[in-house]
């Protein structure tokens, strides 16, 4: 009776020693998945803007160079603000910091969600008890409110967003992680580590860690989003830096200028397209992620070979 | 019931932790809100307003642990100072004006996404590959990335401005005296619709994943099979033995939407100009009304823990599990 319950459970966690094939094969997975390269290139695309702005459009983007509030021409693509200045170039650069500060809110939360989950899973008992509490307490405090109170004590600026925006987008990482990090704490081969006498920090990182690579990549790509979207909305309600450029400062300054009841479409469509392209190009990839690495999200028609016969047969009567 | 008392534990912590939070904000952080606020209202200010200010930030040179004592009585007996903007109401006087707002829209487009979400969740597993399971949740992903506000801004500028189908500001005709009449209802009614409609259209595609995938988990237990050998109809079965079964994350996700709905709407609120306390607590950040913004933040807290205190007891009568230990 116990037989087939153990051989799905190795087959689903592999030792960390034997996982280079699997983790080959969820790099051919993603390459062969239309959702990961749709996503891929849309990324791509974005980096490479951000990248190459001070290129296509030299010069500081919010200086005014038009005449207000122009609808789409051939001399200014997406047309120019109320201000006068040009909507592409202030997308443009605004891609910068709106990335920026999404990669390293998505890496530093993800990181902090690393060690807290992993270090509660693997101690257990107290520590976990303490650590899972902090993390349960910080995911009940409604994010926004918090972010918007925390901004409003400290001095504006980048490093004020950053880090209010790690401070609240930790704790749901950690506490996916740290389930996840639980179920392999308990395999044989940890257990095997713990017996030959690696130390903790070791069977941590290198037996547990690369076992959860999956969760952990879709934790981050999820942080990402995250870091983006609330981002955004800080500086959409004039809470950030109003001074740099980025897509959440376009948006305050859309909505401050009245562009919206003045019918200037143009000047708030393209930054909030961009947010949106990018955080589905990433949703895109986690997905994808997903659909790789568990086989029960996969096609149908490849579900149908696999197991499931009575899935089959349902849609065939 | 000892699952339930260790919630209520467990949410008094969080209650306490926030209120530490607003003490220890003005007290330690860089920057001096006081100042900050003396300096805008330009000598505006009379000596009882500096008065309340200074005992509320601890300028009052007491011990701090004797003002950390009398600050979080204060705050459990619901005595949070008075609005600096709106001088002398009481802030909870300020906050109980405004929080029906936001209760009515958050419930409101909560229940409606949820409800259509699971619904919809539930009938693309039960169909895997058909047009909908297929078509449905990339659509529904791409909606979902857009930032919350800027939806809004989109459904504002395009159905209130260019179409002019629906009211631009505010929860309800200001001509209108506000009591159970018929055209009042209506108005807010009417002024609803387009800040929950942006809602709905955001949070409904994570229901719908989220339903479908764990559905997808539960179509291939034992019980189901033994369902369809038995010969029960289809529809019995995919809502009495499967969606069942995968009700419960969705319980829990309603928990977690709901101080969603409650922070977020903050943005909603705003592009809206809804008189709820999100629009409230931007107010109050904007003009530097501290005591305001603490007592909001402590409000918007409670409601959201309180949510989940029911959502737990909910939990209980759904999953037995949970009982026996």
């Amino acid at each position: 009776m116990t037989t087939p319950i153990t051989t799905a459970t190795t087959e689903a966690v592999k030792p960390a020693r034997v996982s280079t094939r699997s983790r080959s094969g969820l790099l051919h997975g993603l390459m062969t998945n239309p959702k990961a390269m749709l996503g891929a290139i849309i990324l791509i695309v974005f980096i490479l803007l951000a990248l190459l702005a001070p290129v296509i459009f030299p010069g500081n983007p919010s200086r005014i160079t038009a005449m207000a509030s122009q609808e789409p021409s051939a001399a200014h693509w997406l047309g120019t603000t109320a201000k006068g200045q040009d909507v592409l170039a202030l997308t443009i650069h605004g891609s910068r910091m709106s990335l920026f500060v999404g990669l390293i809110v998505g890496v530093m939360s993800t990181i902090i969600g690393i060690l807290v989950g992993l270090t509660s899973a693997y101690f257990g008992k107290f520590v976990d008890e303490i650590l899972s509490a902090v993390t349960n307490i910080f995911l009940l405090i409604p994010g926004l409110p918090l972010l918007v109170i925390l901004a409003a004590f400290l001095p504006p600026g980048v490093g004020t967003v950053i880090f209010v925006l790690i401070l609240t987008g930790w704790a749901g990482s950690a506490r996916v992680l740290r389930s996840q990090a639980l179920s392999i704490r308990s395999k044989d081969f940890v257990a095997a580590s713990q017996v030959t006498g690696d130390r903790a920090g070791w069977i941590m990182a290198r037996e547990i860690l690369p076992n959860m690579a999956s969760i952990v990549m879709g934790t981050l790509l999820g942080c990402i989003i995250g870091a983006i979207g609330a981002q955004a909305g800080l500086e959409f309600l004039g809470l950030g830096d109003t001074s740099t450029v980025s897509w959440g400062t376009n948006l305050y300054w859309a909505g401050n200028e009245g562009s919206l009841l003045t019918g200037a479409w143009w000047v708030f469509i393209p930054s909030g397209l961009c947010i949106a392209l990018v955080a589905f190009a990433l949703s895109l990839f986690n997905y994808a992620v997903d659909e790789v690495t568990n086989p029960r999200l996969r096609t149908v028609a490849k579900k149908r070979s696999v197991s499931a016969p009575l899935a089959g047969a349902k849609e065939t009567a | 019931m000892r699952f339930i008392l260790r919630r209520i534990g467990f949410y008094l912590i969080a209650f306490w932790v926030s209120i530490t939070l607003n003490f220890m904000l003005p007290r330690f952080m860089p920057g001096d809100p006081i100042s900050r606020m003396l300096a805008r209202s330009q000598d505006k200010m009379s000596s009882e307003q500096v008065q309340q200010l200074q005992k509320l930030f601890g300028l009052d040179n007491r011990p701090i642990m004797e003002q950390y004592v009398s600050y979080i009585g204060d705050m459990v007996t619901g005595n949070m100072g008075v609005s600096i903007s709106r001088f002398p109401t009481p802030v909870t006087e300020v906050i109980a004006s405004q929080i029906g707002w936001t209760l009515l829209l958050g419930s409101t487009s909560l229940i409606i996404a949820a409800l259509l979400g699971n619904l919809l969740g539930i009938i693309a597993a039960w169909r895997r590959g058909s047009a909908m399971d297929s078509a449905l949740p990339p659509l529904l992903i791409f909606i979902g990335s857009f930032p919350y506000f800027w939806l809004a801004m989109g459904a504002l500028y395009l159905f209130g401005i260019v179409l002019g189908w629906f009211p631009l500001r505010h929860a309800y005709d200001s001509a209108l005296d506000p009591g159970f009449t018929w055209a009042f209802l209506s108005s807010v009614g009417y002024h609803l619709v387009l800040p929950a409609l942006t809602i709905v259209l955001v949070s409904i595609g994570g229901w719908m994943l989220g339903m479908r995938n764990t559905m997808i988990a539960t179509n291939s237990e034992d019980y189901i099979t033994m369902a369809e050998a038995k010969g029960l109809k289809p529809q019995r079965i995919m809502l009495r033995y499967a969606a069942r079964n995968a009700m419960l994350p969705s319980v829990t996700s309603f928990g977690m939407g709901l101080g969603f709905v409650v922070g977020g709407a903050l943005l909603t609120e705003t592009v809206f100009a809804y008189p709820g306390v999100g629009y409230q607590l931007l107010g109050a950040v904007t003009g530097l009304d501290y005591p305001l913004m603490q007592g909001l933040f402590l409000i918007i807290t409670a409601a959201v823990l309180l949510a989940n205190l029911l959502v737990d007891i909910v939990y209980v009568r759904l999953d037995p599990r949970v009982r026996t230990h």
